[in-house]
């Protein structure tokens, strides 16, 4: 048994639901998310055993590119977080009507097998393949099922896609630059390289290009509000639960250990870009009208934090960036989760069209209650443990980063709870608004109980990702 | 040697049938006929022979791009039941014309000899310049024509003239015995001027800029399946002759040779793409795009030594993906009066099936994995940076992203804009050439090395 059948399960699971007719789309597609789930939970803990779960084989010849899918414990994160998470999202689209929704249920799959593949490829090739290949199906979850008008969601799209793609394939002639030096494209062939100052700076920087754009982070962020936007919620929580998660998890895996001379050289420059991306993103949200948009400005405070906690290089600063990752790719789909919940119901995205749904709804607005406060990382929860680990290798770089790194959380609280009472307080709303359905509480209860769960006893995630971002770590300290 | 005889007896047979009116069976035929050809040449891979002192030369080369050229004539074949139902009685004609075209792309990747050469070139481009005036009645196909006769004709005496030169300056036509005498330390200056003229000439059949203006006017004025022949088949035949015949010169020892096919390259792809932008007939943006292509495909003369391989593999995942896109063309703009994007509006809904194989052929034209393209250019930046021209491979890359607004638009129109008008019908060959090009493309996209190692 190798994480090659978690693959196999989501591809052909989105090849079944395709088949399956648009009345049974979903329940398929719930069904291979939470088999691919169940798989990966077996997967780990055959792993925690000390089993061999990776797989390897040849591929193609020449170019020498392997078929070669690596299991370790950040992967193994990544992929429950993949899993579980789309899941979650086709749990929580219950309640929508989409048109030919045997594609977009097949659409969903395929993006989760894709994003899977990302975080387990262990070849350059291989994982740029998988990197691109999730690319192709949120194009068209955006662009068929987007929302608001459809020229300028074609914009918005297009904007994205081209940006993503120039992006990634500065990458890829990086990684055929580095193949060239080192016959393979494997990880580890490629970690033995000895590259000179110049020529990590210029790979450094191309995967900085892929990456910036992907995450996103300052001044490559543009396409993101928009797409977030006129993407349907499902397409909205792909990309901010998962897709940028791609980027980041990048960050660790690819950028840092290959190009460890340049990432300390431009230490303070990316770390300052981080800190940027987080005042810089929650001043905007502050202003924002729509709430998708303001969620997505808030999102990119966030991980504005968590990059610049990758590119302090220590361990406590990895650490809190994958924490964070995890907890802010539940918390964030929770609250768009929230917002499509009320767009149901007022078929509004406007926060001041809002307001009193606590008269009408309060269980709904108590739950709503408890997403806003993880997402300004309230002790207990999740989130608390992630940022605030971040903010600690932060300081031990310059207190500064981590004092300014700090305003996500003083900001973040102004801008939610100020969202939260125009959303849910104040004058009773004429429109009424329904009681929350069995689907729809099931999925927020199952996000809550997650961040609270590991908010309480993060250890066994904790366990699991140390020892293989020591290794990385290692790895970019091989030159002292 | 046998592929030849058989291609050219094919081609007899077709006008046979047509005097003993069996005009119903002539495709079947000639696509039966095409695939037995096909076997017949594979079966000669192993077995490199020389025929009539040298004059035609059996490789590994030339056989299997011999082969992508009879797998593409019967798709072009069989697209044609379809196109040229109102043309009944002339069928057997341009059914030939396309076989003997094919002896002709057969003749200039197996050449040994520049007479050979100079022949094969001949038959294929008096075949295409019947097969673009061949729409009789209208202005824009005579003109399409007329037009690319006379240029044609203009490159064809280009290279006449450097095959001359060549002649005079080392007394032989034979490539072997041109090969080695390259070798040597003291060359005639008319070796390499030769070698030039020869190699504008064959830049125009290619449509590579500075000698593309043909291009657009005569991809859009001829009938649509001919401009398929034209931006597949030729393209692909020229730029394997090209390849075959620098190489056997040693042209890319030259340092002033290589920073030309820099420059074109980069001219060539820079300049498609940026015209192919503007473009709303579909046709005239796939001759832009399929110029900026020529420039990619143009990077392999940089390292001639070792890339045929990857020539191959991109020639044959930009031609399949071609012959994708055209059926679909075929398909949507049948009885219209234009290829304007407006016709593709809405073919998302109303036909899946096509949309998703024109969808699939422009990513694989933009280059995104899975498909054959992406690999196409991988294992070309590859090489390209292996022969130190890093530059060439980032404008290649800048390149890539710009090509994706444009194929990006049609693709757009097929799945955001309302239908206009519903079609009616399932030609079945066109749907049967659309799934089997696409298919074989996404294969040759997910196993590599079934066509990169053939020359490795």
């Amino acid at each position: 048994m190798n994480v090659s059948l978690i693959l196999i399960i989501l591809l052909f699971g989105a090849l079944v639901t395709y088949l399956a007719g648009d009345k049974l789309a979903s329940k398929v597609a719930l069904f291979f998310g939470l088999a691919a789930a169940g798989c990966s939970i077996v997967l780990l803990n055959h792993f925690n055993l000390g089993e061999n779960i990776s797989y390897i084989s040849q591929w193609i010849t020449s170019p020498k590119v392997s078929f070669a899918l690596k299991a370790d414990g950040l992967s193994l994160a990544m992929v429950l977080l993949t899993t579980v998470l789309t899941s979650i999202i086709i749990l929580s689209s219950f309640g929508n009507d989409f048109k030919n929704s045997k594609a977009i249920y097949s659409l969903i799959l395929f993006m989760s097998f894709a994003m899977t593949g990302t975080f387990l490829a262990s070849d350059g090739l291989l994982y740029y393949i998988f990197w691109e290949l999730s690319l192709i199906p949120i194009y068209f979850i955006a662009l068929i099922w987007g929302n608001g008008d459809a020229e300028e969601r074609k914009k918005a799209v297009v904007k994205f896609f081209i940006y993503t793609l120039a992006g990634s394939l500065f990458m890829l002639v990086a990684f055929v630059y580095m193949y060239q030096k080192a016959g393979s494209f494997l990880i580890e062939d490629l970690y033995k390289l000895d590259l000179t100052v110049n020529e990590q700076k210029w790979i450094f920087t191309a995967f900085f290009l892929a990456y910036a754009i992907k995450i996103p982070l300052i001044p490559f962020h543009t396409w993101q509000a928009n797409v977030y936007q006129k993407a349907p919620t499902l397409g909205t929580m792909l990309l901010s639960g998962i897709m940028l998660k791609m980027g980041l998890y990048s960050l660790i895996r690819w950028q840092l250990p290959l190009t460890p001379l340049a990432a300390k050289e431009y230490m303070y420059i990316f770390i300052g870009v981080g800190i940027a991306g987080v005042i810089y993103g929650s001043i905007v949200a502050l202003r924002q009208k729509d709430l998708k948009k303001l969620l997505a400005y808030s999102s990119l405070a966030h991980v504005g934090l968590i990059a610049a906690g990758t590119y302090a290089l220590n361990l406590d600063g990895f650490r809190g960036a994958v924490l964070q990752m995890i907890a802010h790719g539940f918390v964030v789909v929770g609250l768009f989760f929230a917002a499509e919940i009320i767009y149901r119901r007022y078929e509004t995205r406007i926060i001041s069209e809002m307001g009193g749904i606590r008269s009408q709804s309060p269980k709904f607005t108590s739950m709503f209650l408890i997403l806003v406060l993880a997402s300004v990382a309230l002790p207990t929860t999740f989130n608390f443990i992630g940022e605030f680990t971040v903010l600690y290798s932060l300081s031990q770089i310059n207190i500064w980063f981590a004092l300014l790194g700090g305003t996500t959380i003083i900001l973040g609280a102004y801008y939610m709870l100020k969202m939260f009472q125009h959303v849910m307080l104040g004058e009773t709303n004429t429109k009424v608004f329904a009681y929350v359905t069995f689907s729809e509480g099931l999925t927020m209860i199952i996000i809550i109980a997650v961040l609270f769960f590991f908010g309480l006893y993060p250890k066994p995630i904790n366990d699991l990702i140390t020892p293989s971002l020591e290794a990385i770590l290692n790895t970019i300290n091989k030159y002292n | 040697m046998t592929t030849l005889i058989a291609i050219i007896g094919l081609g007899v047979l077709c006008l046979i049938f047509e005097i003993f009116d069996f005009r119903k069976a002539i495709i079947p035929i000639s696509i039966i006929g095409l695939l037995a050809i096909l076997g017949l040449t594979v079966s000669e891979f192993n077995s490199p022979a020389n025929y009539y002192n040298n004059m035609i030369v059996v490789s590994k080369f030339s056989v299997s791009f011999s082969s992508l050229f009879i797998v593409l004539t019967i798709f072009l074949v069989a697209l044609g039941h379809n196109f040229y139902d109102n043309h009944q009685s002339k069928l057997s004609d341009y059914i030939a014309i396309k076989i003997f075209l094919l002896s002709g792309a057969v003749a200039m990747v197996s050449f040994g000899n520049l007479a050979m050469f100079f022949l094969g070139i001949e038959i294929l481009s008096i075949s295409l310049y019947v097969l673009a005036a061949s729409n009789r009645v209208n202005v824009k196909s005579n003109e399409a024509g007329m037009k690319y006769f006379l240029m044609g004709s203009f490159a064809s005496g280009i290279i006449l003239f450097g095959i001359c030169m060549i002649y005079g300056a080392m007394g032989s036509f034979d490539i072997v015995e041109i090969s080695d005498m390259s070798q040597s330390a003291e060359l005639p200056i008319w070796f390499p001027i030769g070698i030039v003229l020869v190699t504008i000439g064959m830049l125009f059949k290619i449509a590579a800029v500075p000698f593309h203006f043909w291009a657009p006017d005569v991809y859009e004025g001829s009938p649509t399946l001919t401009t398929a022949l034209m931006s597949t088949l030729a393209k692909v035949v020229a730029i394997a002759t090209l390849y075959k015949l620098l190489s056997s010169m040693h042209a890319d020892i030259n340092y002033s040779f290589q920073i030309v096919v820099v420059i074109v390259s980069i001219a060539s792809m820079t300049f498609g793409n940026i015209m192919a932008l503007r473009q709303v007939n579909v046709k005239r943006m796939l001759a832009f795009s399929g110029i900026s292509h020529a420039g990619f495909m143009l990077m392999t003369l940089l390292s001639l030594s070792t890339s045929a391989g990857s020539l191959l593999y991109y020639t044959s995942a930009y031609a399949l993906s071609g012959i994708a896109a055209f059926s679909v063309i075929l398909y949507v703009c049948k009885n219209r009066e234009n290829e304007d994007v407006v016709n593709f509006h809405g073919l998302g809904k109303t036909n899946p099936l096509l949309a998703a194989i024109l969808t699939g052929s422009l990513l694989s034209m933009a280059g995104i994995p899975i498909f054959a393209g992406f690999f196409a250019k991988l294992v070309l930046f590859s090489q390209t940076i292996q022969a130190g021209y890093l530059v060439v491979v980032i404008f290649a890359v800048i390149n890539s992203i710009i090509s994706v607004g444009y194929y990006f638009k049609l693709i757009l129109a097929m799945y955001t804009k309302e239908p206009n008008e519903t079609r009616t019908g399932k030609p079945f060959l066109i749907y049967a050439v659309a799934v089997v090009a696409i298919l074989l493309n996404i294969i040759i996209g997910l196993f590599p090395s079934l066509v990169l190692d053939l020359l490795a």
